[in-house]
């Protein structure tokens, strides 16, 4: 057992990046799979839309932690291991895939109807409606929820620990198993995580009150 | 892609899925019941309570939603040792469960308390009622009624998150796939059969909750 010290403070913070580079990519993965599953979701034809609504049935109504193992493991089974940083980088992006998919479904459906009407009036073809008038509108409204899932994603991290990704939580692990000081490390660690998803949440509760007012006009 | 699966060893544990399912739903069910009972209080004090409780109400509530679920059992399954209080792995998952779940279930109470009209808590003091009478009997029944599909969707989560509590083992479905991998080596069936399961729970109490909501409150009330 040794004293807990500012190295280890360091250590800690060093680890942080790790946790917010894959929250970073897993933004980026499932913010690419999410438009895809919002577009099938909202598409005029049944198979595309059902594949949707099954991919989010699966992904938000089964635990994030089995999600990851099934990666994990499943990927080491069928003969291509992928590690811990990739199963946990596909495994995270697989899982907000849904979830922002669900939410941006929800803001392009908020937008008006009579914007999709117009537009189309003016005989805009179907791309550039969607992505001229509609999408502008749909990323305001996007936003506020969109912030606040990020707090969710960049705690969701934390589970890849448990398949080895040595990130914030698995380095205060590594550490209390060399210091034993649980409390001053998982409280350290917890801190972190704080002032890391803190601001996100304060942005997204900001974002989301001037968007009412906004549409209280 | 030559993988044989064989669920075989995963039917032969089919007993230890199912004490697993039964203790997740009774972890969920408990700790859903427990978090409700801080909630009011909780609520209670943000919403009417002394200014110094409604701020460290807030800030428990904002501490435990910024941080990772994982962290919390940490602390509170290896940190609280340190200054006495043991707690075995299922206890400890119980107060993990409760601590991080009243977080989330006091925003919603308190979101349904501030929903409610001014005008019934001044009718109701108008017609001489006490301020614990108000709260009781008229702002309470009501919020809790704008609250009922949020606090569905709430123990939902609340389920799939006690799968984190495997990491200090506790008796849940999580660890008994766990176990169940460690001994046949049958990782992908293992995991793949309790996704099913939690699939199929948290399909069920969508529906089951849909369905009280509609037959309690009628079709008015349905979200909107």
């Amino acid at each position: 057992m040794r004293a807990f010290s500012v190295s280890d403070v360091v250590f800690l913070i060093m680890a942080a990046r790790w946790t917010l580079l894959l929250s970073a990519f897993g933004f980026i993965g499932g913010g690419v799979l999410g438009l895809l599953i919002a577009l099938m979701r909202i598409s005029h034809s049944a198979v595309p839309r059902w594949i949707a609504i099954f991919y989010i049935r699966l992904f938000q109504g089964t635990p994030l932690l089995l999600q990851l193992f099934v990666v994990f493991f499943g990927a080491d089974m069928l003969g291509f291991g992928l590690g811990a940083y990739l199963s946990a980088l596909l495994g995270l992006s697989l899982n907000a895939g849904a979830f922002l998919g669900e939410i941006w479904r929800g803001s392009i459906q908020a937008v008006p109807k009579g914007q999709w009407e117009a537009a189309e009036a003016l005989g805009l073809p179907a791309y550039p409606r969607l992505l001229r008038v509609i999408f502008p509108q749909a990323l305001r409204i996007a936003l506020p929820p969109t912030v606040g899932f990020l707090v969710n994603l960049v705690k969701s991290t934390s589970l890849a620990a448990i398949i080895g990704f040595v990130e914030l939580t698995r380095a205060g692990q590594l550490l209390n198993n060399a210091t034993f000081r649980p409390f001053t490390i998982f409280g350290s660690v917890a801190l972190i995580y704080f002032i890391l998803c803190w601001p996100l949440s304060l942005a997204s509760q900001r974002l989301e009150a001037r968007l009412a007012r906004a549409y209280q006009r | 892609m030559n993988y044989v699966f064989h669920f075989g060893d995963i039917w032969a544990a089919r007993d230890e899925f199912l004490s697993g399912t039964l203790y997740t739903l009774r972890l969920s069910a408990v700790s859903m019941v427990l978090s409700l009972i801080v909630a009011v209080f909780g609520a209670l004090a943000r919403t009417a309570g002394p200014r110094w409780l409604s701020i460290a109400v807030a800030s428990y509530v904002e501490f435990i939603r910024n941080t990772p679920f994982l962290v919390q059992i940490f602390v509170i399954f290896f940190g609280l040792p340190v200054i006495g209080l043991r707690l075995d792995a299922n206890t400890g998952a119980l107060v993990a469960m409760v601590l991080n779940g009243s977080a989330y279930t006091i925003e919603i109470v308190r979101a349904g308390i501030e929903s409610i009209d001014h005008g019934q808590a001044e009718a109701a003091r108008a017609l001489g009622l006490r301020s614990f009478v108000i709260f009781r009997k008229v702002i309470l029944p009501q919020a809790l009624r704008v609250v009922f599909a949020p606090l569905g969707s709430q123990f939902i989560l609340l389920m799939l998150n006690s799968s984190i509590v495997s990491v200090i083992s506790a008796d849940d479905l999580t660890s008994a796939a766990q176990d169940v991998q460690g001994r046949t080596f049958r990782s992908f069936e293992a995991y793949l059969a309790a996704i099913g399961v939690y699939l199929t729970l948290s399909l069920m109490f969508t529906a089951v909750f849909a369905g009280v909501h509609r037959v309690a409150f009628g079709a008015r009330g349905a979200r909107s």
